[in-house]
C-alpha cells in the first residue's frame, strides 16, 4: 500500500528528495560540519525557514484542499512556541541559579531555589510566583506534551464552535483572526503569566548542552526542522490523497453535496483543522529555539495573514507550492526587510525597501491571484504533464 | 405495500410567502412516481424539505417501518437513513474523476477515521464498475468530471445516487438540458432503479413523464393538486387549467 501511495504521488518522492540533498549541502557547507561557508547564524534562517515551510503545508492542507481560510494558524505555531519556551527558560535559569548558590557556606533548600528562579524569570513583570500555568514547565517530556495538547485542544474547542453553527467563508477568516488577536492581546499583559511583551527568551541556549557552540546546535535544530518538514510533508501528502482526499476536496468545492452523501462534513473539517492546528504547533516549537526569543507580537494577527499570503503565491492545492512559497517569500522578505536590497534613488525621493517590500509583497499577492491562480507551483505542470 | 416516506400537513414559508402549503403525500417501498407542477409549484422545497436542507414551519415527515421524523436530523444523518437526492442543476465534484466521485459516494463507513484509513478493495471497484455499466460511463471513469458532458454529468450524479444504495431516491429534472437519446436512456436507468427503491423524479417534460409510465402527483402552489395515472391527471380541468395549459399554450 505504501508503495502504490509513493507510486502514485511522485512528486512527493522528488519533494523528500530534494530536501535530503538541500540538508546535505547546507551541513557540508556549515560552520559546525563543513567547510564555513554558510555562517551559523545563516543555518539559523534556513532552519526557521524550513519550520515556516512546514506550517505553509499545513496551511495549504486546511485552506487549499478543504477550503478553510484560517487567518488564526499562526496562533497555534506561537503557543507551540511559548510551549517549548517555558522549558528551555526554565531549566536554564535552574541550573544558573543553583550553580550561584553552590557557592553559599549553607546548602540552599528547595524552596529558595524556586523563589530565586522564579525571581529571576518573572522579576520582569514585577512577580516571583510561578503562575499555574508553569506547573510542568520542570519537565521536559510534559512541555512537550503541552506543545501538542494546548494547541490541539483549542483547535478543537475552537473548531468545534464554530463549524457546528455552519460560520463559513469570510466569517469563519474573521473569526479566526479575532482569536489570534484575543490571543495576542492576553499574551502581552503582564499578568498573563507568560512575561507579558517580555515574552520568553535565551531559548537558543539548550539546557545540558552548555558545551555545545552554538554552530553545532544550530546544524542540530536545522536537521530537526528538515525531518519534521519531511515526515509532516509525507504525513499530509498520505492525508491528501486517497479517500480522505476527496472527501475535503469536495467540502471545499461544494459542501451541501457531500452532506447529503451522508458526510458528516462538521467532523472532516474538526479533523482537518485539529491536526493542521497541531503540526503548526510542533513547526513552531522547533522554530523558536531557533529564534532564541519568542514574544506576543509574534501571534499578531498580520502573520497568520502573511502565512495565507505565502500559499497563495507558492500556489495552493499542491504541498510543494506551499513550500516554494513559504520559502521563496520569507527568504525573500527577511533580505529585503534586512537591508539585503540596495535602496533606490529616484532623486525625488529614495525606494527603501524596508519600507516598500511590503507594497511589493502586496502588489504581487494581487497579481498572483488575479493572473496566476496557481501560483509559483503552476509552472510545474508546464514541465510535467500530469498523468491523470 | 409498505409506506415508506409519508409526509404530512406540511407547510413552509420564506419571507412571508408559501412555498409548501399543507402538502401531505406518500411514497411506497420500490414505487416510481413523477411530480409535476408549474414552476414555482414548491417541488424542489419539497425535496428541500425530505432531505434536511430546509426546515418545515409544521407538519410531519415519517420514514420506514420504523416511523422516524425526519425533521430533527441533519442532512447527512437523513443520507444514511437511505435517502440520496440529485440536484435540479447537476453537481458532481468536477476537479474529481468520475471513480473518484463514484467511490466517495459508494456505501461505506463515512466516519473521518474510516475514510482515512480507507482501502481500495477489489469489490468496491467491482460496484465502481457495475454502476459505471449501468450509466454508460465504463471508458470514462478516469476521466476528470469537469471534462463531461452535461448528459454524461447527470448521469454520473445519479450513478453517485445509485453508489450510495439508497432505499429512496429524489431526483430533481434529470433530463434538463439533455437530447433525445439521452433523455431515453436515463428513463432507462430511473425505471431499473425503481425495481428495487423507491425514485420520484421531478420533471416539466410531458414525454418523458409519459415513457417512465408510473403514478404522476401534480403540485401547485405548494400543495397536491391531483394524483394518479397520468391519463386520469391530465384530463383534471384544474390541471389542465394551471398547468397543461400554459405549458402547451
Ligand atoms: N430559500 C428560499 N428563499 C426564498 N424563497 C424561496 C426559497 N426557495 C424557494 N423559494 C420560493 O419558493 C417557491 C417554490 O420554489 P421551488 O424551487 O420549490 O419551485 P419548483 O417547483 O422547484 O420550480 P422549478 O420548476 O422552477 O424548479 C418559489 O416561488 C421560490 O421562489
Ligand atoms: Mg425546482
Amino acid at each position: 500500500m505504501q508503495r502504490s501511495f509513493i507510486a502514485q504521488n511522485p512528486s512527493v518522492l522528488w519533494f523528500l528528495l530534494a530536501l535530503s540533498l538541500f540538508t546535505l549541502g547546507v551541513t557540508i557547507l556549515s560552520e559546525a560540519f563543513g567547510s564555513g561557508l554558510i555562517s551559523t547564524s545563516f543555518v539559523k534562517t534556513l532552519g526557521k525557514t524550513l519550520c515556516l515551510c512546514l506550517i505553509a503545508v499545513a496551511m495549504d492542507v486546511v485552506w487549499g484542499y478543504c477550503g478553510i481560510l484560517s487567518l488564526g494558524h499562526f496562533a497555534f505555531f506561537g503557543l507551540g512556541g511559548y510551549a517549548v519556551g517555558m522549558w528551555l527558560m526554565y531549566a536554564r535559569t535552574e541550573a544558573l541559579i543553583i550553580e550561584s548558590l553552590a557557592s553559599q557556606p549553607i546548602p540552599p533548600t528547595p524552596q529558595e531555589i524556586s523563589d530565586a528562579i522564579g525571581n529571576q524569570i518573572f522579576g520582569v513583570v514585577g512577580s516571583s510566583e510561578f503562575p499555574l500555568i508553569w506547573a510542568f514547565a520542570d519537565s521536559l517530556f510534559l512541555q512537550l506534551l503541552m506543545v501538542v495538547l494546548v494547541p490541539g485542544l483549542l483547535a478543537l474547542v475552537f473548531g468545534w464552535l464554530a463549524f457546528r453553527s455552519r460560520v463559513t467563508g469570510v466569517y469563519l477568516s474573521i473569526l479566526t483572526q479575532a482569536m489570534t488577536l484575543a490571543l495576542s492581546l492576553y499574551l502581552f499583559q503582564n499578568d498573563s503569566g507568560l512575561r507579558g511583551n517580555n515574552g520568553l527568551s535565551g531559548l537558543q541556549n539548550i539546557p545540558g548542552f552548555e558545551q555545545t557552540g552554538q554552530a553545532t546546535l544550530s546544524i542540530v535544530f536545522f536537521w530537526a526542522s528538515a525531518f519534521a518538514l519531511g515526515v509532516g510533508y509525507l504525513f499530509f501528502a498520505w492525508v491528501v490523497s486517497g479517500k480522505m482526499g476527496s472527501v475535503i476536496k469536495g467540502i471545499r468545492d461544494n459542501e451541501a453535496r457531500v452532506r447529503f452523501l451522508g458526510y458528516h462534513v462538521e467532523s472532516y473539517k474538526l479533523f482537518v483543522f485539529t491536526i493542521t492546528a497541531v503540526v503548526s504547533a510542533i513547526a513552531g516549537a522547533l522554530y523558536y529555539p531557533q529564534a532564541g526569543i519568542i514574544n506576543p507580537g509574534e501571534i499578531a494577527p498580520i502573520a497568520s495573514i502573511y502565512l495565507a499570503v505565502w500559499v497563495a503565491i507558492g500556489g495552493r492545492g499542491r504541498l510543494y507550492g506551499a513550500v516554494i512559497g513559504a520559502a521563496f517569500v520569507s527568504l525573500l522578505s527577511s533580505w529585503f526587510t534586512g537591508g539585503g536590497a540596495p535602496d533606490i534613488p529616484l532623486g525625488f525621493y529614495t525606494i527603501q525597501w524596508t519600507d516598500w517590500w511590503l507594497v511589493l509583497l502586496g502588489l504581487s499577492f494581487v497579481a498572483v491571484t488575479l493572473f496566476f491562480p496557481k501560483g509559483i507551483g503552476g509552472l510545474f505542470d508546464y514541465v510535467f504533464r500530469k498523468p491523470s | 405495500m409498505s409506506t415508506l416516506l409519508e409526509v404530512s400537513g406540511v407547510s413552509v414559508t420564506f419571507d412571508g410567502f408559501r412555498a409548501i402549503n399543507n402538502l401531505s403525500v406518500q411514497f411506497a417501498e420500490a414505487e416510481l412516481r413523477a411530480i409535476i407542477g408549474p414552476n414555482g409549484a414548491g417541488k424542489t422545497t419539497f425535496m428541500d424539505i425530505v432531505t434536511g436542507k430546509t426546515k418545515p414551519d409544521e407538519g410531519r415527515v415519517i420514514w420506514g417501518e420504523k416511523n422516524l421524523s425526519l425533521l430533527g436530523m441533519s442532512e447527512s444523518e437523513i443520507a444514511l437513513q437511505g435517502i440520496g437526492r440529485k440536484f435540479q442543476k447537476p453537481t458532481v465534484f468536477e476537479d474529481q474523476t468520475v471513480r473518484q466521485n463514484l467511490a466517495m459516494a459508494l456505501k461505506n463507513p463515512r466516519s473521518p477515521l474510516a475514510v482515512l484509513l480507507h482501502k481500495k478493495t477489489k469489490s468496491n471497484a467491482e460496484r465502481i464498475e457495475a454502476i459505471a455499466e449501468q450509466i454508460g460511463l465504463t471508458d470514462s471513469l478516469t476521466r476528470i468530471a469537469g471534462e463531461l458532458s452535461h448528459g454524461q454529468k447527470q448521469w454520473l450524479e445519479i450513478g453517485m445516487l445509485l453508489a450510495q444504495d439508497p432505499r429512496l431516491l429524489l431526483v430533481d429534472e434529470p433530463a434538463a438540458g439533455m437530447t433525445v437519446e439521452e433523455r431515453e436512456k436515463t428513463t432507462d436507468i430511473l425505471r431499473e432503479a425503481a425495481k428495487t427503491r423507491a425514485v420520484v423524479v421531478v420533471e416539466h417534460d410531458m414525454e418523458f413523464v409519459r415513457r417512465l409510465d408510473c403514478k404522476v402527483t401534480v403540485l401547485h402552489e405548494g400543495s397536491v393538486l391531483a394524483e394518479g395515472s397520468l391519463e386520469h391527471v391530465t384530463s383534471n380541468q384544474r390541471v389542465i387549467d394551471v398547468y397543461l395549459g400554459r405549458s402547451h399554450a
